[in-house]
């Protein structure tokens, strides 16, 4: 005689104990989106004293000033955020020649795979008043970030036939990727200053 | 019995449910995966900015949160409509960040300090003044490494 085949227990209950458990986690929990720019403060100075008033030739600094009405003043001229970028790249790319007055000087380095080369001696500064947006201030940001990376970019692309980004995802792997990744780090140096933000309101 | 089996009547067979919570499990286990757990409940309104040159943040371990923003309608009765820092689910000021620097530096493994990232989850309409000085607080404590946490987007200038 078949024996009577066990009654199957019925599974409906345990989907119900799993939708109270997901619905908890989807209570108590974010999917916090964590991207963001990344930036390196500069350490205190150790003495007390003022900070050493570096001299650097007006030529090689590209000053941006924004004040309390986040309006954009670029080496005196008043611009547009979305113009930025432009002006910062024809800045930071230079005078291939370092003849034109009115852009940096070069200096003479030897970088690893590049050999002697004149480097631009550019510096940004940017200066923001207590009252600006930190919106603003995250746009003017992103915009020099941009405009090295793409200054960056152009270059790797003409000495190594890729684009930095290729030859970072590359350096995970080669070598030789992340020594082109270094000089053309080194040829064009991110070098973005941040002056104190002062009350000027203007 | 004939060798044509007669087919079967009343009652059709209930339809199994035993792998109902096998696909609920799966969303389950993906959503503890994916997320963290809230630890702070937001009294600032934080309306993050758009930026395109933006990094993820590695090790979310090591990420220690900076609020800045106007408080929630809530807490204006009480605090006002200026920017105002939170740090840990509490209201704090600029001389407070050399503590807290501190003490999120105790609960980390020594040898990972140096990694540490503050990151700043500030409103975009904040004026830059509140922010300036906790910068300045973290340069004192020594806190160099730190994120803007921002939208990733592809053109900051599409509304």
């Amino acid at each position: 005689m078949a024996r009577r085949q066990a009654p199957e227990i019925n599974a409906g209950s345990m989907a119900d104990i799993a939708f109270l458990l997901l619905i908890f986690f989807l209570v108590t929990t974010t999917m916090d989106v964590d991207t963001g720019l990344t930036r390196k403060l500069p350490p205190m100075p150790e003495e007390p004293q003022e900070e050493q008033d570096i001299k650097v030739k007006q030529r090689n600094i590209f000053q941006v000033l924004v004040n309390a009405n986040n309006d954009l003043l670029v080496e005196g001229d008043i611009m547009d955020v979305s113009d930025l970028r432009e002006a910062a790249k024809e800045f930071i790319i230079g005078d291939p020649n370092f003849l034109d007055e009115e852009m940096p000087e070069g200096k003479m380095e030897t970088i690893p795979l590049l050999g002697e080369v004149m480097v631009s001696k550019q510096i940004v500064s940017l200066q923001n008043d207590r009252g600006t947006d930190y919106g603003m201030y995250i746009a003017v940001q992103n915009e020099l970030v941009a405009a090295y990376n793409e200054v960056r970019n152009e270059y790797a692309l003409r000495q190594f036939g890729k684009t930095l980004d290729q030859l970072e995802k590359a350096a995970e792997v080669s070598e030789r990727a992340e020594l082109q990744v270094d000089a053309v780090k080194d040829f064009y140096p991110q070098r973005i200053s941040e002056a104190e933000p002062k009350n000027v309101g203007q | 019995m004939s060798k044509f089996k007669k087919k079967k009547e009343g009652g059709q067979p209930a339809i199994s449910t035993a792998s109902l919570p096998d696909i609920v499990f799966m969303l389950l286990f993906f959503f503890m995966v994916t997320t963290v757990m809230r630890e702070v409940t937001l009294k600032v309104e934080i309306k993050r900015p758009k930026a395109t040159e933006v990094n993820k943040l590695q090790r979310k371990s090591l990420v220690s949160y900076i609020y800045i923003g106007e408080p929630k309608q809530s807490f204006q009765g009480q605090f006002g409509t200026a920017d105002r820092i939170q740090l840990n689910d509490a209201f704090a000021t600029k001389r407070d960040i050399i503590a807290f620097v501190e003490a999120e530096r105790e609960q980390r493994d020594p040898a990972e300090v140096p990694l540490m990232t503050f990151s700043f989850k500030v409103d975009e309409e904040a004026k830059m003044g509140v922010v300036t000085d906790v910068k300045q607080e973290l340069r004192k404590a020594n806190a160099l490494k730190i994120n803007y946490s921002t939208y990733k987007t592809d053109d900051i200038f599409k509304d």
